[in-house]
C-alpha cells in the first residue's frame, strides 16, 4: 500500500514523459489523477492506523536491494511520518491543480512536480537510512529543474545556488549516515535497527562528529541559521507551487530527519547537542522574524517567516532531546515540532500559492506598488487573512496549537530560550499585519482596479488548505491521537536502549 | 594452488579472444575491399561476446592464481575485464560511422581490441613484468588510436602529449619493476610477498621502488603526477578514442596498483599515506580545472583526472576494509558506464563539444540530452545511479578504513564537481530564448544505440547493485 502510495506519481511522471501527444488538458488530468491517488491510499493507511498500537512502526514492508551492505526497500509508518506523508499528498494534489505559467511545457512541469512527489513521500514513508538519503537527493534534482526552467528573475542562479547548497549539506550528512552505519552490528541501514541499537552510545569524539554532521545537513535543509541563504533566491525566483511544495514539504525533510535520525538513533550523543542546537533555533526564531520584518518584496518575507517557523519546530525538537526536565514537557515538545511542520505546511504553502496568483497578474513582488486589493480581489483578501492569521500563531488556528505545545514544552526545559522565542511570535505578528494593510487596504491604484480575483481552481485550492488549518485550530484531537503516541514511542524507543 | 603449474590456457581466454579477434580484423581488413570493411566492426564486436561469454564462464570457477602464479583468476579480474569489454564494446560501436571516412576505417577495431586485450592484462596480471607488459600494449595501442586522424592537428598533439608522457612513465615503471626484481629475486607477485615479508627490505630502496611503480601506473590511471595528457586526449582525440582511453587503461592500471602494493609490507614503506596524498591531490586538481572549461570533451577530461583520485581511496584501504577491492570495481564500472554515455552523446551529436553549442538542446534532441543529464548526474553520485553506489561503498570502505579525512575531502571535491556538471545542464535545459532553431544533425544509428546502451546501463548498473555487490562483497586481491 505504502509502495504504491510513493510509486504511482513516478509512474505517472513517466507516462507524462512518454506520451508526447497530450495536449494540456490531458496531461493536467493524467497528473492530477496521478497525484491524487497516493492521498486516497494514505487515507486508507491513516484509517488502518492502529494510534494505540506499541510497534514503532507499522505496515511495514521489507524488500532487500542492496543486501550486501544491509541496504532494503523497507517502507512503514508511525503517527509521524503518517502525518507529514498525509501533507505531502495534499499539498502535491493542490500544487498540480494550481495554475501557473507553463512556458509551454505542461508535460514536463507536471512530470517534475510527480517526480518530486515521489521523492518526498518515499522520503517520509522509507524507514531504511540509506534509502532516505537516496529520496533526500532525489528532492534535490526535482526541484533544481523545477526552479530552473520554470522560475523567474536570475532563477538559474536560484536554482544552482539550492542544488549546490544543499548537496553539500547532504554528502556531509551522508557521512555521518556511514558513521551510525558502520557501528551497527550486523551492518544494516535499517532503520529499525538503528534506533534499537543506538550504534553511537559509546560517546566521544566520533560520535559527536556523526551527529553534528547529520544535524548540519539537515540544517541546511531546515534551514537554520546561518546556512539558511540559499532560501530566499530559491523562493522568490521559483513559481509560486513550487515554492509551496518547498516551503510545505521540503523543508519538512531536514526537521523530519532530525527527530527520525539523530534524535531517536543517538540518543546520548543528541542530549550533548540539544542546548547549542536549541540556541541555533532560537537565534532562526528570532533572526528569521526580524529579517523578515525589513523585507519588502512579498515572497522574501514569506520566505523568511520559514526560517522563523522552523525554528519554533527545531526548538521543540531540541527540547525534546535534552537530558534534562520533564519528561511530559519534552513529550509535549515534539508534538508541538511535528503539529508546526503540519501546520507550516499547510499555512505556508497556502501563502506561496497566493503570492503565486499575484506575480500570475502583475509580475511583481513588492509590497509598496500594492495597495486596496481587497475591493478588487475580496477572495484572495480573505485567504491571504486566513492564512497570515494562522501564521502569526492565532488562537483557533493550526498555528496556535503547535506553538503552544511547543512553549510550553521549553518552558519546563529551557525557560531563558522560550523567553527569547516569544520575541519571534511579536514580530511575526507585527509583520503579517503591516503585510495585510500595505496589500489590502487604503486607496486602490487605478493601475489595480482591474486586478483579477481568484479563479475556480486556485480558490477551491485555496479552501481546502486553509479548511484543514481551520479543523486542526479547533479541533486538533484528530491529528493529535495519531501524532502524540508516536512522539512517545520515539522517545521511548531511543531511551529505552540507550 | 592447483594451477599453479599449469599452463591453463583456458584461463588466459577472454584476452586470447581479443587477441584472435583483432588478428581476424587486421587480415579481413587487410584482403577487402574498402566498401566492404565496415564488417570489421561487427567481427570485433563478435570477438568481444566471445570474450565476455568467456569471462564469465571463468567467474564460475574458484578464484586462484594461475598460469604458473602469473595470472589471478579472481573476481576482481572478472569485474575489470567485463567493464573493460563493455566500453570497448560502446566504443567499436561510437567508432563505426565516425570512421567511415578515414582510409584506415577497418583496422581501427583492431587497435581497440588490442588496446582492450593490454588493459586486461594489467587486471589480471599477479606479476610485474606482465604489468609491464600490459601496460606497453595498452600504451602503444592508445597512442595510435589518440593520434588516428593524422591529419588532425588537435589529434595529433593529444596523441604526442600522450606518447611522450608515456614514454616517461613507462621508462620509470620499469626502473621500479627492475629495482623490485633485485631486492627479491622473483617477478611474481606471490613470490615478492613472500620474500619481503621474510627478509628485511631496505626500507629505502623499496620505497623508490614502490614509488616508481606508482607513478607508472598513475599514467594511465590519469592521476596525480602523470594525469597531463588526459585533458588533451579527452578534447583532441576522435571522440570514440576519447571515451575508451579516459575509462578502459584507468581500469587496468588501478588493479595493478592495487595488486603491487598489496604484497608491500605497510611498515616498510607506509603506501597508504602516499597514495592516499595522491588520490587527495587528483581529486582536488582535476575538479579545480575542471570548474572554468568552456569544451564539454575537456571538461569530461578534468573530471576523468578527478573521478581517479576517488577510485584511488579504494586502493588506499586496501587490506583495511574488507569493502575495498569490490568498492573499487564498483565504482570504475559505474565510472566507466557513465564516461561512455557522456562522451557517446558528443560521438552521437557528431563531436559538438563547446558548450556555447549544447545550450538549449533538450528540446531539439531531448533523448541525447536526457542520456548525458543521467551520464553527468551519475558523475556527480546523485543516486540512484551507478555513481552514487560507486562513492557510496568507496566512503564507507574509507571511513570503514580510518581514511574519514580523505571521505570528508572527496565530499568537499563532489559539491564543486556538482558545480562545472550543471554548468553543462544548466544552459541544455533553461535556454530557449534567442537561439536559433538550427538543426542539429545526429551521426547514425550505431552511435545513437551505443550512448542510449550506456545511459541505461548507468542507471542499470545503480538499481542492480545488490546482486553486481553480493558478488563483489566477497572478491578479494589475489595474490
Amino acid at each position: 500500500m505504502l509502495t504504491f502510495a510513493i510509486i504511482i506519481p513516478l509512474f505517472g511522471a513517466i507516462a507524462l514523459v512518454a506520451l508526447p501527444s497530450l495536449d494540456e488538458r490531458g496531461s493536467r488530468v493524467l497528473a492530477v489523477v496521478a497525484a491524487t491517488l497516493p492521498l486516497a491510499l494514505l487515507g486508507v493507511s491513516w484509517a488502518d492506523f492502529d494510534a494505540g498500537g506499541d510497534a514503532l512502526f507499522q505496515q511495514v514492508t521489507d524488500v532487500d536491494w542492496i543486501p550486501t551492505l544491509g541496504v532494503g526497500w523497507r517502507v512503514g509508518v508511525d503517527g509521524i511520518a503518517l502525518a507529514l506523508a498525509l501533507l505531502t499528498a495534499v499539498l502535491f494534489v493542490a500544487a498540480v491543480l494550481y495554475p501557473v505559467d507553463l512556458r509551454g511545457r505542461h508535460r514536463q512541469y507536471r512530470a517534475w512536480l510527480l517526480f518530486l512527489q515521489f521523492a518526498s513521500l518515499g522520503l517520509f514513508l522509507t524507514i531504511d537510512l540509506l534509502v532516505f538519503y537516496v529520496f533526500f537527493d532525489l528532492s534535490l534534482v526535482g526541484m533544481y529543474f523545477l526552479i530552473g526552467r520554470w522560475g523567474h528573475g536570475d532563477a538559474r542562479t536560484s536554482a544552482l545556488k539550492f542544488f549546490l547548497y544543499t548537496l553539500a549539506g547532504s554528502l556531509v550528512m551522508l557521512l555521518g549516515f556511514l558513521v551510525l552505519y558502520l557501528g551497527t552490528d550486523p551492518l544494516t541501514f535499517d532503520m529499525r535497527e538503528l534506533i534499537a541499537q543506538q550504534p553511537l552510545a559509546g560517546g566521544g569524539a566520533r560520535a559527536t562528529f556523526a551527529v553534528v554532521a547529520i544535524l548540519f545537513g539537515l540544517a541546511v535543509k531546515t534551514p537554520l541559521v546561518p546556512v539558511h541563504t540559499w532560501l530566499p533566491p530559491a523562493h522568490v525566483d521559483a513559481p509560486g507551487p513550487a515554492s509551496a511544495i518547498l516551503a510545505g514539504v521540503l523543508l519538512k525533510m531536514g526537521t523530519y530527519g532530525m527527530l527520525r535520525i539523530p534524535l531517536a538513533m543517538a540518543r546520548d550523543t543528541f542530549a550533548d547537542v540539544a542546548l547549542p542546537l536549541a540556541v541555533i533555533a532560537v537565534v532562526s526564531v528570532v533572526y528569521g522574524a526580524l529579517v523578515a520584518m525589513g523585507q519588502t518584496d512579498l515572497k522574501r518575507r514569506i520566505a523568511y517567516t520559514s526560517v522563523n517557523h522552523m525554528g519554533y519546530a527545531v526548538l521543540g525538537i531540541a527540547v525534546a532531546g535534552a537530558a534534562v526536565g520533564p519528561q511530559a514537557a519534552r513529550d509535549l515538545a515534539i508534538t508541538g515540532a511535528v503539529v508546526e511542520m503540519v501546520a507550516h505546511g499547510l499555512i505556508t504553502g497556502a501563502l506561496f500559492l497566493l503570492a503565486g496568483s499575484v506575480w500570475r497578474r502583475t509580475e511583481d513582488y513588492q509590497l509598496d506598488h500594492y495597495g486596496g486589493l481587497a475591493a478588487p480581489a475580496p477572495r484572495l483578501a480573505s485567504a491571504t487573512t486566513l492564512a497570515a492569521f494562522a501564521s502569526l500563531g492565532l488562537p483557533g488556528l493550526a498555528g496556535f496549537v503547535a506553538e503552544f505545545q511547543i512553549f510550553v514544552g521549553t518552558f519546563a526545559v529551557y525557560p531563558v530560550l522560550a523567553g527569547v522565542a516569544l520575541l519571534g511570535v511579536l514580530i511575526t505578528a507585527a509583520l503579517f499585519l503591516q503585510m495585510l494593510q500595505q496589500l489590502f487596504f487604503g486607496e486602490t491604484p487605478d493601475r489595480l482596479a482591474s486586478f483579477a480575483d481568484l479563479g475556480a481552481h486556485e480558490t477551491v485550492v485555496l479552501a481546502a488548505l486553509l479548511a484543514l488549518v481551520v479543523l486542526i485550530g479547533v479541533w486538533p484531537t484528530w491529528l493529535l491521537d495519531v501524532v502524540t503516541p508516536a512522539s512517545g514511542l520515539l522517545l521511548d524507543a531511543g531511551a529505552g536502549a540507550g | 594452488m592447483n594451477g599453479m603449474d599449469a599452463l591453463a590456457v583456458g584461463h588466459l581466454g577472454p584476452e586470447l579472444a581479443l587477441v584472435v579477434g583483432a588478428v581476424v580484423v587486421l587480415l579481413t581488413a587487410a584482403f577487402l575491399p574498402r566498401r566492404a570493411q565496415w564488417v570489421t566492426t561487427p567481427l570485433a564486436l563478435v570477438a568481444v561476446a566471445v570474450a565476455a561469454g568467456w569471462s564469465l564462464w571463468l567467474a564460475t570457477l574458484e578464484p586462484t592464481l594461475t598460469f604458473m602464479g602469473d595470472w589471478a583468476l579472481d573476481r576482481v579480474t572478472t569485474g575489470a575485464e567485463l567493464t573493460v569489454l563493455g566500453v570497448a564494446a560502446a566504443t567499436l560501436a561510437l567508432a563505426h560511422t565516425w570512421m567511415r571516412t578515414d582510409p584506415r576505417a577497418g583496422e581501427h577495431p583492431a587497435v581497440v581490441l588490442f588496446s582492450a586485450a593490454g588493459a586486461m592484462v594489467l587486471a589480471g596480471a599477479a606479476d610485474t613484468m606482465e604489468i609491464v607488459v600490459g601496460m606497453l600494449l595498452v600504451s602503444v595501442t592508445g597512442y595510435t588510436m589518440a593520434a588516428y586522424h593524422r591529419r588532425s592537428a588537435a589529434a595529433v598533439e593529444a596523441g604526442m602529449k600522450y606518447f611522450l608522457i608515456g614514454a616517461l612513465t613507462n621508462a620509470v615503471l620499469l626502473l621500479g619493476v627492475v629495482l623490485l626484481f633485485g631486492m627479491t629475486g622473483t617477478t611474481s607477485l606471490d613470490g615478492t610477498a613472500t620474500a619481503l615479508a621474510a627478509g628485511d627490505p631496505d626500507a629505502v630502496v623499496l620505497l623508490v621502488a614502490v614509488a616508481a611503480i606508482g607513478v607508472g601506473l598513475a599514467f594511465e590511471i590519469g592521476a596525480v603526477p602523470a594525469h597531463a595528457w588526459v585533458p588533451d586526449v579527452a578534447q583532441g582525440a576522435p571522440a570514440p578514442a576519447a571515451a575508451f582511453l579516459t575509462v578502459a587503461p584507468k581500469v587496468g592500471a588501478a588493479v595493478a596498483l592495487g595488486r603491487v602494493l598489496h604484497v608491500v609490507p605497510v611498515d616498510a614503506v607506509d603506501w597508504r599515506v602516499f597514495v592516499a596524498l595522491l588520490s587527495a591531490a587528483t581529486m582536488t586538481l582535476g575538479n579545480l580545472a575542471a570548474l572554468w572549461q568552456g569544451d564539454l570533451r575537456r571538461l569530461l577530461g578534468w573530471s576523468s583526472v578527478s573521478q581517479a583520485g576517488y577510485a584511488l581511496m579504494a586502493v588506499v584501504v586496501l587490506g583495511r576494509s574488507p569493502l575495498a577491492p569490490g568498492a573499487l570495481i564498483f565504482f570504475l564500472a559505474g565510472y566507466a558506464a557513465a564516461n561512455v554515455a557522456a562522451f557517446g552523446v558528443v560521438v552521437a551529436l557528431r563531436g559538438r563539444t563547446s558548450l556555447d553549442d549544447y545550450r538549449a538542446l533538450a528540446a531539439r534532441r531531448p533523448a541525447h540530452v536526457a542520456v548525458l543529464v543521467v551520464a553527468l548526474l551519475s558523475l556527480v553520485g546523485i543516486p540512484p545511479l551507478a555513481g552514487f553506489v560507486g562513492k557510496l561503498t568507496l566512503f564507507t570502505a574509507a571511513i570503514e578504513g580510518g581514511y574519514g579525512w580523505l571521505a570528508v575531502l572527496a565530499v568537499a571535491n563532489t559539491v564543486v564537481s556538482l558545480f562545472y556538471y550543471l554548468r553543462v545542464v544548466g544552459p541544455m535545459y533553461f535556454d530557449d530564448a534567442g537561439v536559433v532553431d538550427e538543426p542539429v544533425p545526429l551521426l547514425g544509428a550505431w552511435a545513437t544505440t551505443a550512448t542510449v546502451v550506456a545511459g541505461l546501463a548507468t542507471v542499470a548498473v545503480g538499481l542492480a547493485a545488490g546482486p553486481l555487490l553480493d558478488v563483489l562483497a566477497s572478491a578479494h586481491l589475489l595474490p
